[in-house]
């Protein structure tokens, strides 16, 4: 027997839960359906039991909507999330889709867009894909994606977004054109693109006028790229060739930091045990303590105002500017000389970090 | 004519991101600010507090800074280092705020 998927509707006003219970019963795919009246309720029933999708409120007593999306955010990544409200502001808007909601909707008010509404609810709960995998195509991988997309012959942007994380793929006519993320642009963006394991991803409106900045066949590079997945994985620790690799990684990155004009890079694990690692300094583990305090700090601010994460953060002292980049498998601390100029700072350090542990 | 109105509840509202400045002598008390009281001052202290922790943590890492700017999905906050305590600014970020990275 088929497995129903769970939702969940938070609103304080019983009337409008029980008229979206009611329609959302009659979806295709017949969820259960489970009502919470307040944001805490909602979130002692969502420790209890694995929900497939939260639809919530924003104007609520005691703890409103944005606050309950900032706690589901960090405790149940992977619930997607649906604003439902009659807010029609701007920022609040912003606010939402900075704390990762899939969807921001207003109350729907006519009878097309409640059927619209219904639709993009049925499609956000999709099917299984436990096992990893993208949200819109489940069960399939990032690489089958953009081979369907070439094989096809399309044109079209793919947005793939991995939590804060965003990157976007250009395909015009089968042939892939362009990738980009957090600064980084072309091949190397691309193979940071597909390492990612899951996420999401939509289809946007081709851009047929985008320049060209990968020139491989999209066949030879997916094959490179499954080449050295095997190679990492096939490394046994303690092999001969192993410190000379790191040997090798960190010339590399010296060099890299050399050519970008930076000062130094300090890496962190997210993990809060892990020592701070660093290249061009000597006080690598006081600034990973302080970066750690001061990704602390945003996350408390990002807390008490639900300004959604923390993008960057930028210090500027006596002899350097940092600038702290918070980041999924490793946060950075980029320096650079203290004359350098304001603009662009952070795509530099984006840009530098880009390809460091690839 | 508003007897109708006896008969509405009373809505929740939702809190606007705080926008404005104040400033923090070094031992976190705020002196002056001009950030809406819609904002309850011990969330404008707390914030106040926090990013000043930020500059004394990092005089204690041996990286002195003097101004600081977190960039947040929905607000960028800038403080410059005042003699111990700091001067902050919270500038709300709109969909239609255009970048600072040019």
């Amino acid at each position: 027997m088929e497995m129903r998927h769970k939702v969940l509707i938070v609103d304080d006003d019983p009337a409008v839960l029980e008229l979206y219970r009611e329609l959302l019963a009659e979806l295709p795919s017949q969820p259960e359906i489970f009502v919470a009246a307040s944001g805490a309720r909602a979130l002692s029933l969502l420790k209890a039991e694995p929900f497939r999708l939260l639809l919530c409120d924003l104007k609520m007593p005691k703890m409103d909507g944005l606050q309950v999306l900032s706690i589901v955010r960090r405790q149940f990544p992977e619930l997607r999330t649906v604003v439902m409200t009659a807010v029609q502001d701007d920022e609040f808007r912003s606010r939402a889709y900075g704390l990762g909601v899939d969807l921001y909707w207003l109350k729907p008010d006519t009878h097309q867009n409640m059927q619209m509404f219904l639709q993009c609810i049925e499609s956000l709960m999709g099917k299984d894909n436990d096992g990893g995998g993208f949200r819109g195509i489940h069960s399939k991988g990032l690489i089958d994606l953009i081979q369907m997309e070439c094989l096809s012959q399309s044109s079209t942007v793919l947005r793939v977004t991995r939590g804060s994380l965003m990157g976007r793929i250009w395909i015009n006519g089968g042939e892939l054109f362009d990738a980009e993320i957090e600064g980084a642009r072309g091949e190397s963006a691309f193979r940071r693109i597909l390492e990612w394991k899951s996420g999401t991803f939509e289809n946007l409106p081709a851009e047929p006028s985008r320049e060209r900045r990968i020139t491989k066949p999209v066949n030879a590079l997916l094959l490179e790229m499954a080449q050295a997945m095997d190679e990492t994985s096939s490394i046994e620790p303690g092999d001969p060739g192993e410190g000379e690799a790191v040997h090798r990684k960190t010339v590399w990155r010296l060099a890299a930091i050399a050519r970008a004009g930076a000062d130094f890079v300090v890496s962190l694990p997210p993990d809060t045990q892990a020592t701070a690692e660093g290249w061009g300094t000597d006080v690598a583990q006081e600034m990973g303590g302080w970066l750690r305090q001061a990704l602390d700090v945003s996350q408390q601010i990002t807390q008490i105002l639900q300004a959604g994460p923390l993008l960057d953060l930028e210090g500027t002292g006596l002899d350097h500017r940092v600038l702290a980049l918070p980041q999924e498998q490793n946060h950075y601390l980029v320096g650079w000389p203290a004359g350098d100029k304001a603009a662009r700072l952070s795509e530099k350090s984006k840009q530098l970090v880009a390809s460091w542990d690839s | 004519m508003g007897l109708l109105n006896l008969f509405s509840k009373p809505s929740p509202t939702l809190r606007f991101l705080p926008s404005g400045s104040m400033t923090l002598d070094r031992n976190g008390a705020v002196l002056a600010s001009t950030i809406s009281s819609a904002c309850p001052p011990q969330i404008v202290q707390e914030i106040g507090t926090l990013v000043l922790r930020l500059f004394n943590e990092a005089r204690k890492s041996q990286m002195p800074l003097s101004e600081v700017t977190l960039r947040f999905a929905s607000l960028q906050i800038t403080a410059r280092e005042l003699r111990g305590g700091a001067f902050i600014f919270l500038t709300p970020k709109h969909s239609f705020t255009p970048s600072t990275e040019t």
